[in-house]
């Protein structure tokens, strides 16, 4: 079975059926890209399988573990974690400490320990800071480890909401639009770091991206979306190749 | 890392001059060159800094915006009042202190826990008017009780005094609307400096441990808290009851430095909880020594202008609006950044000077 197998998904909110009829099955280590027009449900998708929105029928399995409609923080554990289109850091902390917070399930000493600064405090600390350095400098973020998040640029903010997401141990990580506000040069940057991530992680990844370039350069499979149905998706080749895709979508 | 150095160093630094003030304040006192009206407020002082310490971590960190904290200063107040009252001649002096100390701030931690349960589900306006409520409700259940003690026990009633059914030889503890009075005055200012600066480095400590960075999280970025796999509830309700806890510890205070407590609108009603607030927001948001300095600040200024009789709570409201300007209004924040009239700033010309003076 798939690392991610989604079957019949589908939302309504009120009258309007957002998604509908959805399926996606991604292997274990592909580049797996979601794409279609504005509005599509590409992003409510994406909020499904992390259980920002419970989904009105349909089944989401991990890894063979169900993991339809349970709690965002569960659903992290369980090895999803996400960035967002509209960038969401902890603004007012730390580089280094927005990476800690995505650290915080993989050390533990309780909130006693942290007021009186027990010994295990100051080790589990250290630790997390090495590990929290670790990831960052895997962006080059390490030299800014000690800047207020919200004070970083755009494209490195969305470098960090990634280093963040990968902290927490993910099997598989969703990007939500990552090259969106970027110049080339930064998109190609971009695509080198996923390359790279992928690489270094061994992780699965599944990105909603606009960027045809960014799309057709690095992902091995697309599904295209489209009125919040499933247009095409397999191989990027012959998705980009379908007349319906071109037609609803790339534009002829 | 340099991150927690600095909010260290300020820690540290808060720490020095609460113990210089002791220190004058304790000499003045000793020497007779204190007012008996300034040496009165030597404690109460100490309690407000504590509540608004408390307060803080909840609008600062947590943020939520709490109206009931003067209630959580009152549960901890009466429960530890009662309690010394009860063990008035059984218990030793100073172990009865303690444990009423820890009777109060464990109450008060624990009514912080059962009410941040429903309360925590909402937020902004809403938490807002519940704790209010909350706080009101305190006050007014604790007005109604009727606590009695003989030889058979404690006797409880929530109509009056003669429903006790008590014992001729019986002693009243809690007398309704006329609260406890004739508990032990056991709050001296060494105590509640040392309380006060123990408060000080919990929350200090908390807001920099793994607990207090999943609760910074939650105050940034719901949404983003939890797809990195942050249990919001038990962090919301870990940060809110310690807070009550703190005010609790206030409350503790305030309730040994006079001989009857009351719960009136003024000492733990809605205008307390407005005042704590005004001291968090005047001493800035986030920032627990500002609490205390806008406490010390604010409790002096109205007795300090006593002389100016009707006049004075006038100044006393002008002050805070200047006072809320020069920390809030933008215009006002630019200039001073312009020309290095920040906290920061200031705080680094006095390194560079005492650098100078050792080398």
């Amino acid at each position: 079975m798939a690392l991610l197998e989604v079957t019949n998904l589908g939302i309504s909110f009120g009258g309007l059926r957002a998604v509908d009829e959805f399926n996606l099955s991604i292997e274990k280590g592909e580049l797996y890209g979601l794409i279609g027009p504005n509005g599509a449900g590409k992003t409510t998708v994406f909020n499904m399988l992390t259980g920002i929105y419970k989904p009105t029928d349909g089944k989401i399995f991990l890894d063979k573990t169900d993991i339809t409609g349970r709690k965002t923080a569960d659903i992290n554990k369980a090895g999803v974690a996400r960035t967002f289109q509209n960038i969401r850091l902890f603004g007012d902390q730390s580089v280094l400490d927005n990476v800690k917070i995505g650290l915080h399930n993989s050390f533990e000493y309780g909130t006693a320990t942290g007021i009186l600064r027990l010994p295990k405090y100051f080790a589990t600390e250290k630790e997390m800071n090495n590990k929290a350095l670790e990831i960052l400098s895997v962006f080059g973020l390490d030299s800014a480890a000690d800047i207020l998040a919200s004070n970083l640029p755009y494209g490195k903010q969305r470098e960090l909401e990634i280093a963040r997401a990968l902290a927490t141990g993910p099997k598989l990580l969703l990007l939500d639009e990552p090259a969106a506000g970027m110049n080339p040069n930064e998109t190609r940057d971009l695509m080198n770091t996923i390359a790279l991530i992928r690489k270094e992680f061994g992780i699965t990844i599944l990105l909603i991206e606009h960027d045809m370039k960014l799309v057709s350069g690095i992902c091995e499979k697309l599904t295209v979306l489209n009125f919040g149905r499933v247009l095409s998706s397999g191989l990027t080749s012959d998705v980009l190749n379908d007349p319906e895709v071109i037609k609803a979508y790339l534009g002829e | 890392m340099k991150n927690m150095n600095k909010s260290t160093q300020k820690l540290l630094s808060t720490i020095g001059v609460i113990v210089v003030l002791y220190i004058v304040l304790s000499v003045m006192e000793g020497t007779g060159n204190l007012s008996s009206l300034l040496s009165g407020l030597l404690v109460p002082v100490c309690a407000y800094s504590l509540v608004a310490v408390g307060l803080n971590l909840c609008v600062g960190y947590l943020g939520e915006l709490s109206l009931g904290h003067a209630g959580f200063m009152c549960v901890g107040a009466f429960a530890s009042a009662f309690f010394s009252k009860v063990f008035m001649n059984t218990i030793p002096d100073v172990p009865r202190f303690i444990l009423s100390l820890l009777i109060g701030t464990c109450f008060a931690a624990l009514f912080g826990f059962l009410i941040a349960i429903p309360v925590l589900r909402l937020s902004g306006d809403y938490l807002a008017i519940v704790t209010l409520a909350f706080g009101e409700i305190i006050k007014n259940v604790i007005n109604v009780i009727y606590i009695g003690m003989d030889s058979k026990g404690l006797h409880f009633s929530m109509k009056d005094m003669l429903s006790l059914g008590m014992e001729p030889g019986g002693t009243l503890v809690v007398n309704g609307a006329q609260g406890i009075t004739g508990t032990p005055r056991q709050s001296t200012f060494t105590l509640a400096v040392i309380l006060l600066i123990l408060a000080l480095v919990i929350t200090h400590n908390f807001v920099n441990s793994r607990t207090g960075r999943a609760v910074k999280a939650i105050r940034d970025n719901q949404i983003a808290a939890e797809t990195v796999g942050l249990p919001i509830t038990k962090y919301k309700l870990i940060a809110f009851t310690i807070s009550a806890a703190i005010a609790g510890v206030g409350g503790v205070l305030y309730a040994h430095n006079i001989n009857s407590l009351i719960a009136t609108t003024n000492n733990f009603g809605y205008n307390m909880s407005i005042m704590i607030l005004v001291y968090v927001v005047l001493g800035g948001i986030g920032n627990f020594s500002g609490s205390v300095v806008a406490a010390v600040v604010l409790t002096l200024l109205p007795e300090l202008l006593r002389g100016l009789s009707t006049y004075r709570m006038l100044i006393y409201s002008i002050v805070l609006i200047a006072l809320m300007l020069f920390n809030w209004a933008p215009s006002i924040l630019e200039y001073r950044n312009k020309h290095g009239l920040t906290a920061a700033a200031i705080a680094a010309k006095f390194k560079k000077k005492n650098t100078k003076e050792v080398s």
